[in-house]
């Protein structure tokens, strides 16, 4: 029982099964050059070779600091900035080449975007906006409009009223509500939400999560859902991935990442974040200081200069992303066997 | 400091390469024949071509470009095809009168441009400022060679208090600073102020108003600073902007002179081009064009550089 | 170490439903919106000083389109007798020209002239002008730097001098005028609509419908163009007066409309010998230009503060 009309069966475009990931990210890599004083070419390593997938039907949570290649990574997995390097496959099918060309990938991926007012046209109608994308890939006017007026209903705004109006005469949370709208109207699979409710009131974005699971539920969708509030990625997500600095630190399930961290820098996130129990106040900041420039990233583990476990290995190697348990896996020079750390568990007991 | 100087040397040097061939092309643009101004009529056609070699019209259009511009930066601009004397003595002899005559224009429009908006600024929405926007629109809309008719009407016609015409008592093209040419200054530089005098006081008005309400003039305040230790601040932060806006206008006021010199016969640059485009003497023309602009361009790199010399707040990298 | 994590869970089991986030009412009737310009447009009719310049703006167009049946006198036909009347002549109501012509008709003739080389430039520059920033703006990268680079070299002239300079070589005439003052504002629009394109690109708005698969050619003329082409356009209602002034202005000079077509600048002209016999009449075709222009300042005026809604 789907409200929009003639929407086709999410599971009946599926092609791998459900064992198979809805994507699969590898070596994703852009580097943006910045000219310094002086005319020195250099770059920023906003991603800088991230793995991971993502399963059908999972939230999958990516949470870090400002800075740390979040929106980056949301912008490369659109293909609205082109990546450097890495491989990105959909269903089985590389994304950008022959199998999956971009148009065909976005009718099945799209995203909302943070800032809900400028994302949507202001000289547009709300329904306008949300029919703009079903009328370019060739749904007749009249059909289009019915689809937006029913999205609008589904997500909570009564079409009667809202239909005709501009964004700025709409609240801030109806106007996520309108592009959240919009992102179904090509009927995705894969919705990708950048920060969607960070601009919110507690209690609407509240409203808004709840939301976003019923469509989840009802459509059939899988989200990729950044922000930096842990505790929505927390309520939304089955699985969570922490960035740091452009790179991967610790991907695993919500429960296990966030109630048992295995990497410093998670436990230092955690610990950062306000408590409302009084009896349970941080005593002194774990995280101090800001993350380092991204132009000119620390040797070794990133994170070294700011870690609490922080020995003379840490500068010198890169911790690879490696299993710590059921699906868990964590980039720590502390937690791998072997690695030279003294922290480190024995390669016997791993084995 | 000096690499920020230097960047805008890079930036500006295409710029004035691209000044260079629009003023190379007006002459090109121009109908008919360049050398019909001297020509005489009945000039056989082993003339004609006698003397576009003469001034290398028979060459290939870049290649003339490339002539001309060696020729220009030593220095030689050619000669007026009317008097038979080199552009640019006839030129910066124009320059020197045009130049007094925007500068002093630029002054009182700054003084006044500023004091209009300072006052604006500091009372917003009073009667002074009301005046002062008043002003600003009748700058900007005023056509100011008819500006200059009236006041020649009412300070010359009517009155008799100021000549009319010319540059000084004895009509020759020479100013000198005494009192007797001073008198034929008046006219012009009044006519020629209001433009920035009203641009001026719009944008010192704007200025104050902004710095006004910032929030480091409340912390002043609060510090206990009097009123006039608040609006020395208050200058310096509009200073840079203001003195911009002023090195603008007399670069504006120098190629937009043409229209009063017109009106009064005030013999600079604006009086050269009408004589240039009636005796269609092209590279006179060209010529006092070329000067123009590219003392525009210098002007701007000029002002570009004070202004970050002046404000910290501007990156000079 | 870690700090329990409820701050969410309070808010959401919260549940406080925000009264203005989802209504479901009784009141919840259509209401129809105004749209952009709809608002602009109440918004400046509520404006006294854009009004009245408006109506005079309107007043001076009646005058121009019917002025070849209006006219009290015929506006060419001179008397050598009745030369430089003063205004409130009882036959000549705003007094006679040099040449014993009726000013009052001259004048009204004269709108159509003037207003026509003062507007026709802009009116030009704001379709070729708009077209090179819009695709400057948008498409960006070279294609920009190019474009942009070469309206600099423009920018490098002040616009009087660049109007006198390119009708001074084409000659005079209405049509290089027209052409002349077209090539002066062109670059002017051209920036403005560069910077409104390129700010409008990066909004994420345009984003979201190329991710609607939709060609760059529909998101330009649906997305990108009706939101570049109010703040263009008020851009380019602010040069009319400046082009009117220049256009009269090269009349003025003799490098314009040629006699005996009345036109106010070159009417202004020919007067000038006049300003020691009959002053007022001589000022007159200038003060014409001045109410015009000072009409279209303060209208394209209000029509920016009618423009400027907080969104």
């Amino acid at each position: 029982m789907s409200v929009i009309p003639d929407a086709p069966d999410p599971f009946a475009r599926d092609r791998g099964g459900p064992a198979q990931p809805l994507l699969s990210v590898s070596g994703l890599i852009k580097h943006f050059p910045v000219r310094k004083a002086g005319g020195k070419k250099q770059v920023v390593r906003a991603v800088d070779g991230v793995d991971f997938e993502v399963l059908k039907g999972e939230t999958l949570g990516i949470v870090g600091e400002s800075g740390c290649g979040k929106s980056t990574t949301a912008k490369l997995l659109m293909g609205l900035i082109e990546r450097d390097s890495g491989t990105m496959l959909y269903d089985g099918q590389a994304i950008g080449e022959h199998a999956m060309p971009w148009r065909a990938y976005r009718r099945q991926v799209q995203m909302v975007f943070q800032d809900s007012y400028a994302s949507l046209n202001p000289r547009m109608t709300v329904e306008q906006s949300i029919a703009f994308g079903p009328k370019v890939n060739g749904v007749p006017n009249r059909q289009a409009v019915e689809r937006a007026r029913a999205l609008l209903a589904r997500v909570g705004l009564e079409p009667k009223r809202f239909a005709g109006r501009y964004p700025h005469e709409i609240s801030g949370g109806q106007r996520q509500r309108v592009n959240i709208a919009r992102s179904l109207a090509l009927e995705p699979r894969l919705v990708l939400l950048d920060e969607a409710v960070s601009a919110l009131d507690k209690s609407v974005e509240a409203q808004v999560l709840n939301l976003l699971l019923d469509l989840k539920a009802e459509f059939g969708l899988t989200y990729i859902f950044i922000s930096h509030d842990l505790n929505v990625v927390r309520f939304i997500s089955d699985r969570v991935m922490v960035m740091y600095l452009g790179r991967v630190s610790e991907i695993g399930p919500s429960d296990t990442v966030l109630d048992a961290p295995a990497h410093p820098y998670t436990e230092a996130l955690l610990a950062s974040m306000p408590s409302l129990d009084p009896d349970n106040r941080t005593e002194a900041a774990l995280l101090q200081g800001d993350p380092p420039n991204p132009i000119d990233p620390p040797s070794g583990c990133r994170f070294h200069p700011r870690c609490t476990l922080a020995e003379s290995v840490c500068g010198e190697t890169e911790p690879p992303l490696d299993t710590v348990g059921p699906l868990h896996r964590v980039a720590c020079l502390a937690r791998q066997p072997g690695s030279g750390h003294t922290a480190a568990p024995a390669r016997a007991l791993a084995a | 400091m000096l690499l920020y100087i230097l960047k805008r040397l890079v930036y500006v040097t295409p710029v004035a390469f691209g000044v260079s061939v629009v003023c190379f092309l007006l002459v090109h643009l121009a109908p008919g024949d360049p050398l019909s101004a001297v020509l005489p009529a009945d000039a056989t056609q082993a003339t004609i071509d006698e003397m576009r070699a003469a001034y290398g019209f028979d060459k290939p259009l870049p290649v003339q470009y490339l002539i001309w511009l060696w020729h220009v930066l030593h220095g030689d601009l050619g000669v007026s095809i009317a008097t038979g004397r080199p552009v640019l003595s006839e030129v910066s002899r124009a320059v020197v009168n045009s130049l007094i005559l925007a500068s002093v224009a630029t002054v009182i429009g700054f003084t006044f441009g500023t004091l209009f908006g300072f006052v604006a600024g500091y009372h917003r929405n009073s009667v002074a400022d009301r005046a002062a926007s008043a002003l600003s629109v009748f700058g900007v809309s005023v056509p100011h060679y008819w500006l200059g008719m009236v006041l020649v009407i009412v300070f010359s016609a009517t009155l008799g208090w100021l000549p009319p015409t010319g540059a000084g008592p004895d009509g020759s093209g020479n100013w000198r600073p005494d009192f007797d040419h001073l008198r034929y200054l008046i006219l012009p530089a009044v006519t020629m102020s209001v433009i920035p005098t009203g641009i001026i006081a719009r944008t010192v008005r704007a200025l104050v108003a902004d710095i006004l309400a910032q929030d480091f003039v409340e912390a002043l305040r609060a510090k206990g600073m009097d009123e006039f230790g608040v609006f020395k601040h208050v200058v310096r932060n509009a200073a840079p902007t203001a003195l911009a806006i002023m090195g603008l206008q007399l670069g504006y006021l120098l190629g937009g002179s043409i229209l009063v010199e017109t009106v009064f016969a005030w013999p600079g640059t604006g009086f050269l081009l009408n004589a240039a485009i009636f005796q269609r003497d092209l590279p006179l023309l060209q010529g006092s064009i070329l000067v123009l602009a590219m003392f525009f361009v210098v002007l701007n790199l000029l002002v570009d550089v004070m202004q970050t010399a002046l404000d910290p707040r501007i990156e000079r990298a | 170490m870690t700090a329990p994590v409820t701050a969410a869970s309070v808010a959401l089991d919260g549940g406080v439903l925000a009264a203005e986030d989802v209504v479901h009412g009784p009141d919840a009737a259509f209401v129809p919106s105004r749209g952009f310009w709809g608002h602009v447009g109440h918004r400046l009719v509520r404006d006294p000083v854009a009004m009245g310049a408006g109506a005079v703006i309107l007043l001076v167009v009646i005058i121009a389109v019917l002025s070849p049946w209006i006219t009290p006198m015929d506006p060419y036909k001179g008397s050598m007798l009745r030369r430089l009347k003063h205004v409130g002549d009882a036959t000549y109501w705003l007094g006679s020209d040099e040449l014993g012509r009726d000013m009052i008709s001259r004048l009204m003739l004269g709108s159509r002239l003037s207003l026509f080389i003062g507007v026709t430039p802009v009116l030009i520059a704001f379709v070729i002008g708009s077209c090179i920033g819009i695709l400057a703006g948008y498409v960006g990268g070279w294609t920009n730097t190019i474009l942009m680079r070469t309206i600099d070299v423009f920018f490098a002239f002040p616009s009087v001098l660049l109007a006198i300079a390119l009708s001074g070589a084409l000659g005079a005439g209405i049509f290089n005028s027209i052409v002349s003052l077209t090539c002066v504002f062109v670059p002017q629009i051209a920036r403005v609509a560069e910077s409104v394109t390129t700010g409008i690109r990066k909004r994420d708005y345009i984003d979201a419908a190329k991710l609607s698969g939709a060609s760059a050619l529909t998101i330009m003329r649906v997305q990108v163009l009706g939101n570049v082409v109010g703040p263009i356009f008020v851009y380019a209602t602010s040069l009319i007066s400046v082009s009117m002034i220049l256009a009269s202005g090269l009349s003025f000079l003799g490098l314009g409309v040629r006699p005996p077509e009345p036109e106010w600048g070159l009417m202004l002209n020919t007067l000038r010998t006049a300003i020691y016999v009959n002053p007022v009449v001589a000022a007159l075709p200038g003060l014409c230009i001045f109410i015009v222009s000072i009409a279209f300042n303060l209208f394209s005026d209000g029509l920016r503060a009618a423009m400027e809604i907080r969104q």
